[in-house]
């Protein structure tokens, strides 16, 4: 974490198809917004890959790359806080049947880590179901240490 | 830029030199093609040289799983060479770093085929 007094409070969102096309574009809009907040490389990094794993969550798990339901990406960061909001339109995903990925049985899975590594690369972490339909997961990484 | 792999053989040892980005898509399926590919013609002992990644995400750490299964599976041995931070880290924190046979000098890892 970086303290961040001089950069302006900045909002961005996007409505991005459901294409992989879209995961590449959504991480270069949030590392651009984040770099303006002053991010270091290392949590550059961090925040990349969150965003990464959940936009591929959102476009494959969520809207299973069905071209009629997008993907809508909102950014936003305040002096304390760098907020990122990705909803999909999905029929819902089970996160809590996700496995453990660390769990000796699920080491060797080639899949499941997605929610541990944004878990692990972000502040805060939430989900929530939309109505009628659709997951939003909300990631936040604070500018100034607590 | 997505993902570049070379083949070399160094002895029996079978070197690819991976660069660029393992994600999601053409940079995770390339990798688990080639090495299904070399499998198939019977290699045992294949070293993936890692030196030139720049970014791994979730599909990435899988297909490195999945490769190392399948070589481990059809009698042989998968190594990873010229780890980068950010891979190692991301190996650590999922834990696999104890899993892969990992090695930061060429000759060394090609000495440890046996």
């Amino acid at each position: 974490m970086r303290e961040n007094k001089n950069h302006a409070p900045e909002t961005l969102e996007r409505s991005l198809d459901s294409t992989l096309e879209s995961v590449d574009s959504a991480e270069e809009l949030a590392l651009s917004v984040a770099q303006r907040a002053g991010f270091d490389d290392d949590d550059l990094m961090k925040i990349g890959m969150a965003v990464r794993e959940s936009m591929v969550n959102a476009v494959v798990h969520g809207n299973r790359y069905n071209a009629h339901k997008k993907v809508r990406l909102l950014v936003s960061h305040s002096p304390e806080r760098f907020i990122i909001r990705i909803a999909d339109e999905g029929e819902g995903f089970d996160y809590a049947g996700v496995p453990n990925p660390l769990a000796p049985e699920n080491l060797m899975r080639t899949s499941g880590r997605g929610i541990f590594l944004i878990r692990s690369f972000m502040d805060e972490f939430e989900m929530r179901h939309r109505e009628p339909q659709g997951t939003e997961v909300t990631l936040v990484k604070y500018v100034v240490s607590k | 830029m997505s993902v570049k792999l070379n083949t070399r053989q160094v002895g029996d040892v079978s070197v690819v030199d991976v660069a660029g980005r393992i994600t999601l898509g053409e940079g995770s399926s390339a990798l688990r093609d080639l090495i299904r590919e070399m499998v198939g013609k019977g290699q045992k002992h294949i070293l993936l040289n890692l030196g030139e990644v720049s970014y791994i995400d979730s599909s990435g750490i899988g297909e490195l799983v999945s490769g190392f299964t399948t070589v481990t599976n059809s009698g042989g041995q998968l190594k990873l060479l010229n780890l980068n931070k950010r891979v190692k880290d991301l190996l650590q924190i999922t834990k696999l770093y104890t899993v892969f046979d990992v090695h930061e000098d060429e000759a060394g890892a090609i000495r440890s085929f046996a």
